[in-house]
C-alpha cells in the first residue's frame, strides 16, 4: 500500500491533477498492458494508464473506441458479459481486481458506478440511496442509515429538493434528479472510485450543469472517471483526459495540454471536429 | 418559372410531388388502403363480438334455470309412528325415520279422492327421494315437533320441476258453452252436454286422423318404390293402416278415439278432471284423473275443456301428473326458490337432488395442489434459466424441451399421471392430490415460460444498477429483477391456472371420473371437479341433468371470470414504470 503514501499529500487542490505522468504508478487507479476481447474482436488494445486519486479523470473518443469498456472493466462489470475476455493488469491502490481471490461484490463497493440513464430503482427515494447500505450492513441502526441516506442526498445536492418526499418514487423525479439520485446512492456506500459513464447524455443542458457542478464537488473526496462525448464537458469537469481511438489509448494528459497542444495527430484531429 | 424548372433537374434531384393527378391518386389509394384495414378490424371485432355475446346468452339462458328449484310448500303433520316408532326421542332413531313417508302422506292430503294404487304412485314420483331432507334437518334440530304440523319445502323431483319451469308444453283451456250432465265421480264416465261444445276437438281429432293417413301413404308409396321383399311388407302394414284411418274420418259422425299422439283434451267439472277417451260433439266418455265431487249438472261456464297441446308421447310428463302439478299450483302450493342445493350438495343420480359442491371443493384442492407445486418450482426455474444459468447447449436444449412440453397434448400428462403417480408409487386414486401433481406437469411450462418472459422484460439497468452499488447477483436478483417481473409472473401464473381449471382430459386418466356424492374433505379423498363434473352431467340421459350440465358451465365459467379479474387487478396494482 505504498500508493497510501501519495493519496494524502494531494488531497484537495485541483493540483492534484498536475501530478503529471511523472507519478504515473502512483496513480489510484493503474492499469498496465489491459487487452479486451469480446469474443473474437479485440476490443481494447494493451492499454496502460495511471488515474489520479481526488481528481477528475475523463475518456474521450470516438464511439466504439473502448472507452466504455475500459470503464467497465475497472469495477468488473464487463464480468456480466459472457463472451467479454480481459486480460493484463488493474490496480486499485496496489491490489489487483482481477485477482481471483477477490470479491467481486466488494469491489463493487468500492468502485460506484454512474449510468448513462437516470436508473433509480422503481422504489421510495429513500430506498435507493438506503439499498447499497443496507446490504452492506454499514449501517447498525435506523437512525444511522438515515443518516447516511441523509448525508448522501446532500452530497449529491439532492437534499434540499427531495427532503420531504423521502418515502415517493425514485422514479418521479425529473431527469436530472434522478442522475443525481444515482449518484447519491452511488457515494451512500462510500466508494474511493465513482465511474461515470456518459452521465448527461440523456440531460437538457441546465440539468447537465447541476450535475458538473457536482462532480466537481465530488471531486475533493472521490477519484472520479468519466465517459464522455462532451468535449466541452470533458474540458470543463477533468483534471486529466485520455484520448481512446480504435480501442487504443492514444494520449492521456492533462486536459489542459490535451485540448491545447495534443501529440498525436488523432487527437487533434478528433479535438478540432476532423474525425469522430 | 421556365428558368426555375430547367435548372431543378440539376439542383434538386427529386422534389417530392404533391399536385398532380398521379398524386392525388396516391393519396387517395393511401386512403382507401387505410380505411379498409380499419374496417376488416372492425368487422372481425363485431363477428367476435357477436359470436361471444350468442354463447354466453346461450349458456345463461340454459343454464340459470337450474339455479332455481320448485318446491311444494305443504302442511306437513309431523307423525310420530313414521318419524320415531319407538316413541323414545332417540336422536339416531329419529334420524332414520320414514320422512319420505311423512311428505308423501302430506302430499296425499292434498288430493282427498285419488285413492288408485297407480295414481298414488305417480303423485308420490311428483316429489323428490330426497324431499324429506328438509323435514329430517327441521325435526333433529328440534324434536319437540313430533307429532305436530308444519309448514315445510317439499322438493319436487326434476321432472315434476322442469315441466314448470315450461318444458311441458302449452296449456288453452276455454269455458263451454252448455249444461253438462257426468255420470259418474270416479273410474270411467261418461259427460254429457247440452250444446256441441266438443265439436272443435272431434273435427281435430278427425283431420288429425287423415293427416296421418296421408302420411301413411306417403310412407307406403316410398316403401314401395324401394321394392324389396321386407319393404313391401311393412308397405302392406303401412297402406292397412291408412286404410283404417281413412274409414274412421271417412264417418264425420262415428264416435272418434283419443290417443297419445294427439293433443290430450281434458274436462275440468266439478272439481275434478277427466280425461276425454272417445268423443262426439256433445258428449265424451273419459278416465277420471281427480274425482268429482258429485254428478250434479255444471251449468255454461262453471266447466272448462282443457287441452294439453303436446302429445303425451311427446313428453316426459304424463297427462296425469300434469293435472297433480297444475292442481298444485292453482292452489298455490307450488314455490319457485332459489337452488341452494346445487351450491351445497355432491352429485346425486338423481337430478334434482345433484349439486356443484363437491365438485368446487374438489376443484379448489386439485389446484392448491397444483399453485403450490407450480409457482415456486416454475418461477424459481425461470429465475435459474434466465439470469444465473450458463448459455451453453445443455441449456438451450432444456429451453426447447419446456416449449415443446406447452404443447403436449394434456391427456399424454394424465397417462403419465397415471403410470407414475398412481402405479409406480401408489397414490390414491381420483384424489386431488394426484389431480393436482398432474395438473402441475401440465402448468409447468407455461409458468416458466411465461416467467423468463416478465424476467427478460425487466429493464437490465436495474440489474446493472444494483451490481453497480456492490449487491451481488442473487442479491440483484431477488431484490430487483424479481419483484419487478412479479406482475407479469402473476399474470401467467393465474393464466396457467385456469387453463388447469378447464382441463378434463388427464383427470380422467387418473380416475377422477367417478361418480363421488362426497364432498371431499382431504388431499387424498376420491373427488371430482368441475370441468369432470360438467363432463358426466352431459353425458346422462336425463333431461333434467342438461340444466344441471349448463348450470355447472355458468359456475366454471363464473370462476374463470374471477380468476381472469384477479389476474388483471394483480397486474395493475403492482405494474410500476421505470
Amino acid at each position: 500500500m505504498d500508493t497510501m503514501s501519495t493519496t494524502p499529500s494531494i488531497a484537495t487542490q485541483v493540483g492534484a491533477a498536475n501530478m503529471s505522468t511523472a507519478a504515473s504508478h502512483n496513480g489510484k487507479v493503474t492499469a498496465r498492458d489491459v487487452n479486451v476481447y469480446y469474443g473474437d474482436k479485440h476490443a481494447l488494445k494493451s492499454v496502460s494508464v495511471d488515474i489520479p486519486d481526488r481528481s477528475v479523470t475523463s475518456f474521450i473518443g470516438p464511439s466504439g473506441c473502448g472507452k466504455s469498456t475500459f470503464l467497465r472493466c475497472i469495477n468488473r462489470m464487463n464480468d456480466t458479459i459472457a463472451s467479454c475476455r480481459v486480460t493484463g493488469k488493474i490496480e486499485i491502490d496496489g491490489q489487483d481486481i482481477y485477482d481471483p481471490s477477490l470479491d467481486v461484490v466488494q469491489l463493487r463497493a468500492r468502485v460506484g458506478m454512474v449510468f448513462q440513464k437516470p436508473n433509480p430503482f422503481p422504489k421510495s427515494i429513500y430506498e435507493n440511496v438506503a439499498y447499497g447500505p443496507r446490504i452492506h450492513g454499514l449501517a447498525t441502526s435506523k437512525s444511522e442509515l438515515d443518516e447516511i441516506v441523509n448525508a448522501s442526498l446532500e452530497k449529491a445536492g439532492l437534499w434540499k429538493e427531495v427532503k420531504d418526499r423521502l418515502q415517493e418514487s425514485g422514479t418521479g423525479l425529473s431527469g436530472g434528479q434522478q442522475q443525481r439520485l444515482c449518484i447519491a446512492r452511488a457515494v451512500a456506500v462510500g466508494p474511493e472510485v465513482i465511474l461515470m459513464d456518459e452521465p448527461c447524455s440523456a440531460l437538457d443542458p441546465i440539468a447537465t450543469a447541476k450535475v458538473e457542478e457536482l462532480i466537481d464537488e465530488l471531486r475533493q473526496n472521490f477519484c472520479i472517471i468519466i465517459v464522455t462525448h462532451s468535449m466541452q464537458q470533458a474540458a470543463r469537469v477533468s483534471q486529466r483526459t485520455a484520448f481512446f481511438h480504435l480501442g487504443t489509448l492514444v494520449e492521456e494528459g492533462k486536459t489542459t495540454d490535451i485540448f491545447t497542444k495534443p501529440l498525436d495527430k488523432r487527437t487533434q484531429d478528433y479535438i478540432t471536429g476532423r474525425t469522430g | 418559372m421556365t428558368d426555375i424548372s430547367t435548372y431543378a433537374p440539376m439542383t434538386m434531384a427529386r422534389k417530392v410531388d404533391v399536385s398532380s393527378s398521379a398524386a392525388k391518386a396516391r393519396i387517395r389509394a393511401r386512403y382507401r388502403s387505410e380505411a379498409l384495414f380499419k374496417s376488416y378490424g372492425i368487422a372481425a371485432l363485431v363477428v367476435t363480438g357477436a359470436f361471444l355475446v350468442m354463447l354466453l346468452t346461450n349458456i345463461l339462458m340454459n343454464g340459470l334455470p337450474s339455479f332455481w328449484q320448485h318446491s311444494l310448500k305443504l302442511d306437513v303433520p309431523l307423525t310420530a309412528s313414521d318419524i320415531d316408532p319407538t316413541g323414545k326421542g332417540d336422536l339416531k332413531e329419529i334420524a332414520a325415520g320414514d320422512f319420505a313417508a311423512v311428505a308423501r302422506k302430506a302430499l296425499e292430503a292434498q288430493f282427498p279422492g285419488v285413492d288408485g294404487r297407480s295414481e298414488l304412485k305417480t303423485l308420490s314420483r311428483l316429489i323428490s327421494v330426497g324431499a324429506g331432507d328438509e323435514l329430517r334437518q327441521t325435526v333433529l334440530a328440534n324434536p319437540k315437533l313430533i307429532g305436530q304440523t308444519v309448514q315445510s319445502r317439499l322438493l319436487l323431483e326434476a321432472n315434476s320441476d322442469l315441466y314448470l319451469k315450461g318444458n311441458g308444453g302449452g296449456i288453452s283451456a276455454r269455458t263451454a258453452r252448455g249444461i253438462a250432465t257426468p255420470t259418474g265421480t270416479t273410474g270411467t264416465i261418461k259427460i254429457l252436454t247440452s250444446a256441441n261444445d266438443f265439436s272443435d276437438d272431434f273435427q281435430k281429432s278427425k283431420s288429425l286422423l287423415a293427416a296421418r293417413a296421408a302420411v301413411l301413404s306417403t310412407e307406403a308409396a316410398r316403401l314401395e318404390r324401394a321394392n324389396t321383399p321386407d319393404s313391401l311388407v311393412k308397405a302392406k302394414a303401412a297402406r292397412d293402416e291408412a286404410a283404417v284411418f281413412k274409414a274412421r274420418y271417412a264417418q264425420p259422425a262415428q264416435v272418434e278415439k283419443l290417443d297419445d299422439r294427439m293433443p290430450s283434451t281434458l274436462v275440468e267439472i266439478n272439481g275434478g278432471l277427466v280425461k276425454v277417451e272417445q268423443i262426439l260433439d256433445t258428449e265424451i266418455e273419459g278416465r277420471v284423473l281427480i274425482p268429482l265431487r258429485s254428478t250434479d249438472d255444471a251449468k255454461a261456464g262453471d266447466w272448462k275443456i282443457v287441452t294439453y297441446v303436446t302429445p303425451e308421447s311427446n313428453r316426459k310428463t304424463t297427462d296425469l301428473e300434469i293435472a297433480f302439478l297444475e292442481r298444485l299450483k292453482a292452489g298455490g302450493k307450488v314455490e319457485n326458490h332459489f337452488n341452494t342445493l346445487f351450491f351445497t350438495a355432491g352429485d346425486s343420480r338423481d337430478p334434482e337432488l345433484a349439486g356443484v359442491r363437491g365438485a368446487i371443493v374438489g376443484t379448489v384442492l386439485t389446484l392448491l395442489v397444483t399453485l403450490g407445486l407450480c409457482l415456486p418450482i416454475g418461477v424459481m426455474a425461470a429465475v435459474y434459466l434466465e439470469q444465473f444459468a450458463p448459455k451453453n447447449r445443455l441449456t438451450g436444449l432444456i429451453e426447447v424441451n419446456i416449449n415443446n412440453l406447452a404443447a403436449v397434448p394434456s391427456i399424454v400428462f394424465g397417462l403419465l399421471g397415471l403410470a407414475v403417480f398412481l402405479n409406480y408409487f401408489n397414490l390414491p386414486r381420483s384424489a386431488p392430490l394426484v389431480g393436482g401433481l398432474v395438473l402441475a406437469l401440465l402448468v409447468l411450462p407455461t409458468i416458466i415460460i411465461a416467467s423468463r418472459a416478465a424476467l427478460k422484460a425487466v429493464p437490465p439497468s436495474i440489474k446493472e444498477a444494483a451490481l453497480g452499488v456492490g449487491a451481488s447477483h442473487q442479491q440483484a436478483v431477488f431484490h430487483h429483477v424479481l419483484p419487478l417481473a412479479m406482475p407479469g409472473i402473476m399474470t401467467g401464473t393465474i393464466i396457467g391456472m385456469a387453463h388447469a381449471l378447464g382441463e378434463t382430459a388427464p383427470l380422467l386418466m387418473i380416475g377422477m371420473v367417478a361418480f363421488i356424492v362426497d364432498v371431499p374433505k382431504g388431499l387424498v379423498d376420491a373427488a371430482t371437479v368441475l370441468p369432470v363434473q360438467i363432463y358426466l352431467w352431459s353425458d346422462l340421459p336425463e333431461p333434467a341433468f342438461k340444466a344441471k350440465t349448463a348450470g355447472a358451465i355458468v359456475v366454471l365459467l363464473g370462476v374463470l371470470f374471477l380468476m381472469n379479474g384477479l389476474a388483471i387487478w394483480l397486474r395493475k396494482k403492482f405494474e410500476r414504470r421505470w
